[in-house]
């Protein structure tokens, strides 16, 4: 009963936690990207990675918190303009091959020892080298709040201070691409989804359109990669392509080409994987399979449960299957 | 991604299968008798700690320097030690999420060895979290030469960074080398590109598989290794056609498109990569234990595993060119690729052709698997995923135009991956090889071989 009880608790835990907030916020974006740009990037982590460096290293210079978090914000701007130029004219999977290239890419250059005094090589960044800024601007000062059965610090490393912020992120950029869609621009952005040619012959610059929907995507992975690093520590493998196709799954999971899909895909992985993982451990005998096999099969299924997703139910939980285009 | 011309679709998938061998290769032949550093072997490190809300994991390997060595964890008013293992693996569980110091107690370590890394180091951790910390040691005894997941790229690349001939000779034999056994495992990757426009992101699983299957029959049961790669090229071929018939061909008649099928198989390549861990660890396998003997032609030093996988490596290459070229069934795969609506009117069975390279392209896989085993000195269930970035590269990088341009693709890359290390630290060698695909498609998109009109 106790294991239960764990297990629940676990779960919810999971569901409000600031990482998985950052997960949504670099799921939003990789939903700008796919879902409603059609745009196949395979490299959201790349994104995330890049912000979090840009971040990380320049608390560690010494800069202020918004000066840094700007920096992070361009270097996900820069990020997206170096990968869109030479792919966005090209079929599909190029870009597919070029974002998953380049996310590789700031991730092995990241960990290269050579860097190790401003990367941290492959230890990556601790978390204390950059977290104390954001800290210092809690509102919640110190002690402990329990709220249902949640008991965090109100300001420390993962505290609800860091929950608060996190999730009212998620809530203000779902929010802003609610808005964006339903401007003449994401119109446009969803027009060049269904049809890229109809959409060049009413005059518009479908390259360009791209290329700003890369950045805005671009930006909410950089964003999330900021996010996702400061409750805990920066670790360049950490986010690798792993990172990318779990937040894929995630995307897909809720329901591409949704404002509320990447957000309720990512809190039902989290929780589910969790549960898969929770339950073999409680019910399996450890001598069929132990603590770390039950984590490997929770993996596993993950990756059978994106392609199942994908083969009878594309348009995932709450998603449209008419406002979803494969045909990249 | 509609039907291009048989050759531009089959240099493009060789062109990518091909990166990945080569980079693999180049691995091997750079760290001999050591074996490549795994970005993710940190996060699979094994233990009893296990991470849950309640519980933050520290853990590492420290290589070489067997059981007993003490490192002494402290901080948020607590103080854990942790104690090596035989294999150096240590864990340590704490409860108090926050920064700790990690220690390790240098008075525990064997006699000669002495730290190269920091003995202490700082880490913060998150409750339900595992967090890796590297120690690395010299002097240590080594089993060949690893290190733990995260700092093995340091030393091999440093020491070697100035420019001779003799190493600019060693250099480029090493990027022939992994040019090879790139092409073998791209050949796959481009023959289903080309018949089914398919870009498969599970390809490296079918490497990695080869090699595994390799170390079960040649190391655990002891076959002669000529006998086991034989064994191992039927299995692979035949997870290959099994794959075809209970995934592909369903898809293919469900109708799903070309984007749908690459998540698919992104997802097939999660599942089957933990898979793998699940049933052989996240360790390092030998297929063959002995100390490899090595050979000098010239400046160049080659182990006899090498010399063989390269030997193997052209004798099928040349016998895919023959079997596309002159063979009716060969012919009818390219007529397949190049346009499947047209071949089936003309009477071919495209369903057949399909099949047939589907068991081929894994076959072909599973045997590079198990040379890039032999020569890297050891598989993981990762090498394959490590890979498969410099394949799709090399088929790329080829061009849609011909197959020999894929070919030249993997030989450029593997040279690429090699060569950068002359000049640039170890770290960066793939990163190189990435970032050439990169400025290829910026000033030639179509790639080296290729014809403009076929890039959509």
């Amino acid at each position: 009963m106790d294991g239960i009880i764990k297990v629940l608790y676990d779960m919810s835990a999971s569901m409000i936690l600031p990482t998985t907030a950052a997960f949504v916020i670099a799921a939003i974006g990789l939903n700008v990207h796919f879902g409603f740009t059609g745009l196949l990037n395979m490299g959201q982590a790349g994104f995330m990675l890049i912000g979090a460096y840009g971040y990380a290293i320049s608390i560690g210079a010494g800069l202020p918190f918004w000066v840094a978090f700007f920096i992070a914000i361009f270097a996900g701007i820069a990020f997206a303009l170096i990968l869109g130029i030479p792919t966005l004219q090209l079929r599909g999977d190029y870009l597919a091959i070029v974002t998953i290239a380049a996310a590789e890419i700031i991730r092995m250059v990241g960990r290269a020892s050579i860097l190790n005094d401003i990367t941290g090589g492959s230890n990556g960044l601790t978390g204390e080298s950059f977290r104390n800024p954001f800290a210092e601007m809690s509102l919640f000062g110190d002690g402990q709040t329990q709220i249902l059965w949640f008991e965090f610090d109100n300001t420390g490393v993962n505290g609800w201070w860091a929950r608060a912020v996190t999730w009212f992120m998620v809530f203000v950029f779902a929010a802003l691409v609610w808005l964006l869609m339903r401007s003449p621009w994401g119109r446009v952005i969803k027009s060049i989804r269904e049809d890229e040619e109809a959409v060049r012959s009413l005059g518009k610059n479908v390259f360009s359109f791209k290329m700003q929907s890369l950045v805005v995507g671009g930006v909410l992975g950089a964003i999330g990669g900021v996010m996702f690093i400061l409750p805990t520590s920066l670790q360049p493998d950490a986010m690798g392509r792993n990172m990318t196709f779990l937040i894929w799954t995630a995307m897909l999971l809720g329901g591409a080409a949704t404002i509320f899909g990447p957000i309720l895909g990512s809190i039902v992985f989290f929780a589910l994987r969790l549960m898969v993982q929770g339950t073999m451990r409680l019910v399996v005998p450890d001598a069929w399979m132990n603590i770390q096999q039950t984590e490997q099969f929770s993996w596993i299924m993950v990756g059978v449960a994106l392609m199942l997703i994908v083969i009878f139910r594309p348009q995932g939980m709450i998603g449209n299957k008419k406002e979803l285009n494969f045909n990249v | 991604m509609v039907h291009q011309p048989v050759l531009a679709l089959f240099a493009r998938k060789w062109s990518r299968t091909f990166v990945a061998l080569i980079v693999g290769l180049l691995v091997a032949a750079l760290w001999t008798l050591s074996q490549p550093s795994s970005a993710f072997a940190a996060d699979a490190a094994t233990g009893p700690c296990v991470a849950d809300s309640a519980t933050g994991c520290f853990n590492g390997t420290i290589k070489g320097v067997g059981a007993g060595v003490k490192i002494v964890i402290s901080g948020n008013g607590q103080e854990v030690t942790a104690v090596t293992d035989a294999d150096g693996k240590w864990n340590a569980a704490v409860t108090v999420a926050g920064s700790y110091t990690l220690t390790l107690d240098e008075t525990t370590l064997p006699s000669g060895v002495t730290m190269k890394s920091e003995a202490t180091q700082t880490r913060d951790i998150t409750l339900g979290f595992n967090k890796g910390a590297v120690f690395t040691v010299n002097g240590g005894t080594t089993d060949g030469g690893t290190t733990d997941g995260g700092t093995t790229d340091g030393g091999t690349a440093e020491t070697a960074t100035g420019f001779n001939w003799d190493r600019l000779a060693q250099q480029s034999a090493s990027g022939l080398r992994l040019g090879l056994l790139l092409a073998l495992a791209s050949i796959g990757l481009s023959l289903i590109y080309g018949t089914t426009g398919l870009s498969n992101f599970a390809h490296a699983e079918q490497v990695t598989l080869g090699g595994l299957l390799a170390y079960t029959f040649a190391n655990q049961l002891g076959l002669n290794i000529f006998l086991a790669t034989a064994i191992v090229v039927v299995i692979a071929g035949f997870t290959g056609w099994l794959q075809d018939v209970i995934i592909w061909k369903p898809l293919r008649k469900k109708g799903l498109s070309l984007t749908q099928l690459i998540i698919v198989t992104i997802g097939l390549a999660l599942a089957l990569q933990y898979t793998f861990q699940m049933f052989y660890g996240a360790r390092t396998l030998r297929i063959i234990m002995a100390t490899p003997e090595t050979i000098d032609i010239g400046p160049v030093t080659f182990t006899i595993e090498s010399l063989w996988a390269m030997g193997v490596s052209i004798v099928v290459l040349a016998g895919v060119g023959f079997f596309l070229t002159r063979t009716r069934t060969g012919r009818a795969t390219r007529a397949v690729s190049d346009n499947p609506a047209l071949a089936s009117a003309s009477g071919i069975d495209v369903d057949r052709i399909i099949r047939i390279v589907w068991i081929m392209s894994a076959a072909l896989a599973g045997l590079s698997g198990v040379m890039l085993g032999l020569v890297l000195n050891g598989i993981s269930w990762q090498t394959g995923m490590q890979l498969l970035l410099l394949m799709f590269s090399a088929v790329t990088l080829g061009g849609l135009g011909t197959a020999f341009g894929a070919l030249v693709g993997s030989l450029v890359i593997g040279m690429t991956v090699e060569l950068s290390n002359m000049v640039l630290p170890g770290d960066f060698k793939y990163a190189t090889a990435l970032l050439l695909l990169i400025i290829i498609l910026l000033v030639r998109p179509q790639g080296l071989f290729g014809r403009k009109e076929r890039i959509g």
